[in-house]
């Protein structure tokens, strides 16, 4: 059991939240302009590192807003918040 | 089914069955990950295509990653053209793998049954049987009397939250022993002089360009004239220290195993809604998995929430399962595609090829993606089998989307 620090709410069992993955994904500003490389890697490729991830949790049996978290992805320790890891609704 | 002791059709162990030889400093195809895939790649090199001067790393033991870790379960009920054709070739393979190899592989078609809960779910089940025939794949539609006549322990009753409202039934699916295939490929494998090397991670590769020409490894370096990577989830590990960019996300798949109890389940049951899918291994022990874990992680376990829901999924359908004590749980680092389908195939650089994504269900494919990588690998150019889990459908569009009957939730 992971608890994750819900910036509104404290921290709370993982059952309470849904996961959203890789943080800071943007949809292209002009779609129609993308190749269709380019359209791939926003669809379908997303970061797997073994190691520090920064990704998307949102408290759905809580407050239900989404926040950033940073997690060690080989031993699931959640890390402390830095300068990016602010909380903010999800605009993508 | 007729009574038997547990235990009683298992081989004794077997003596040693492969050599631990000293890494050479050059091969002409170097395998990356000695689990399942990669042995069974190895093996058809040198069958299929009289390629032997091959290396298999493995950074841990022989077959000791995903390998170990799995539920065993083979069956072809897959709903797509193309995954139906991969692993149905996969299935034939495994009915005659025993006597090819010489070795008991403790492959039983004891069949598998795929349950629906809903209306939606029935359509869909009958729709995928349709699919399977017209692929030549054995499946029938069946209602929840004929389930029960099949499945006796199994909870049919219309008291349920969710029903059995019927399942497809696949009589040549079924299970085999996992650590037998393994041995029984490697000593394949020793036999014709491939070199089966443990305890050596690959940390990077050796590159002329765009061309791949050696791995580095914790036991020096290696050149090949052919690297052809088979590590599920660790292969964006790999692949990121080569700048290439794989879409598969790496998570926990837990599986779970009773004390051993006397037969008692005679098939194979999956349900995808309430989720769980649990067999009996020869020895008597119910094996039982369902979904990954939601977030991404490499640390080979997960929270104790997804087994209580599978749990429970467990007890409601089969009753008597309530009085089992679980006498192990564990985890696997599964790596999951956007399309819940494999990549294998080339890659966009010269003398690297891909094998992975396998997701939750690598081992029912096991001899089948062997003998298609290794055709790759052989001929730099896919399979007929393998060409739609090309790497480049993600850019082409030309996904195999297999969610509805992978088995799985991911």
């Amino acid at each position: 059991m992971m608890l994750i620090p819900c910036p509104w709410c404290g921290p709370r069992n993982e059952i309470e939240f849904h996961y959203g993955g890789q943080a800071d994904v943007h949809c292209p500003d002009d779609p129609q302009s993308v190749s269709d490389a380019d359209w791939a890697t926003f669809l379908f490729f997303r970061d797997n590192p073994k190691g520090v991830f920064t990704e998307r949790w949102s408290h759905a049996s809580g407050c239900r807003r989404w926040f950033t978290v940073r997690r060690d992805t080989r031993t699931n320790r959640v890390l402390p918040a830095d300068s990016t890891n602010h909380a903010r609704t999800v605009t993508t | 089914m007729t009574p038997r002791t547990p235990g009683a059709e298992l081989p004794e162990h077997p003596d040693r069955l492969w050599h631990s030889p000293e890494p050479k400093s050059s091969y002409d195809v170097v395998i990356v990950g000695g689990g399942g895939h990669g042995l069974a790649t190895a093996y058809y090199l040198a069958r299929n295509h009289g390629i032997t001067n091959v290396a298999v790393l493995e950074r841990g033991w022989l077959a000791g990653g995903n390998m170990a870790r799995n539920t065993t379960i083979i069956r072809s009920n897959y709903l797509w053209d193309e995954s139906a054709g991969l692993y149905e070739h996969a299935l034939k393979l495994w009915e005659g793998l025993e006597e090819e190899l010489d070795y008991p592989l403790l492959f039983s078609q004891r069949g598998v049954l795929n349950l629906a809960h809903s209306l939606q779910e029935v359509r869909d089940s009958v729709r995928r049987v349709n699919a399977n025939r017209l692929n030549g794949v054995d499946a029938e539609w069946l209602d929840p009397q004929q389930v029960a006549e099949i499945c006796p322990i199994l909870n049919t009753s219309e008291d349920l939250r969710y029903p059995v409202l019927g399942a497809t039934w696949q009589p040549r699916a079924g299970i085999a022993k996992h650590d037998h295939v393994a041995w029984g490929f490697a000593r394949a494998l020793d036999r014709m002089g491939v070199d089966l090397i443990q305890g050596c991670e690959v940390t990077g590769f050796e590159r002329v360009g765009d061309r791949v020409v050696g791995v580095e490894t914790t036991r020096g370096p290696i050149r090949a004239g052919k690297v052809a990577l088979a590590a599920a989830g660790h292969t964006s590990a790999l692949a990121d220290t080569l700048g290439l960019r794989l879409p598969i996300q790496s998570h926990p798949l837990q599986a779970l195993v009773s004390e051993l109890l006397e037969p008692v389940h005679p098939t194979v049951v999956m349900s995808n809604s309430v989720h769980v899918y649990v067999s009996q291994a020869h020895k008597g022990e119910l094996v039982l998995g369902a979904g990954i874990d939601s977030y991404n992680s490499y640390s080979q376990r997960g929270a104790f929430h997804t087994i209580e829901r599978e749990m429970t999924a467990a007890v409601e359908l089969f009753p008597m399962f309530a009085r089992a004590h679980v006498l192990r749980t564990w985890g696997g680092v599964v790596d999951v595609t956007p399309d819940a389908s494999a990549i294998t195939g080339l890659t966009p650089l010269e003398g690297l090829y891909v094998n992975c994504g396998w997701g939750t269900g690598g081992f029912k494919a096991t001899p089948g993606v062997g003998w298609c990588y290794a055709h790759t690998i052989a001929h730099d150019e896919p399979h007929p089998l393998n060409a739609p889990f090309s790497l480049d459908r993600f850019t082409t569009g030309a996904l195999v989307d297999e969610h509805g009957a992978a088995g799985v939730a991911h």
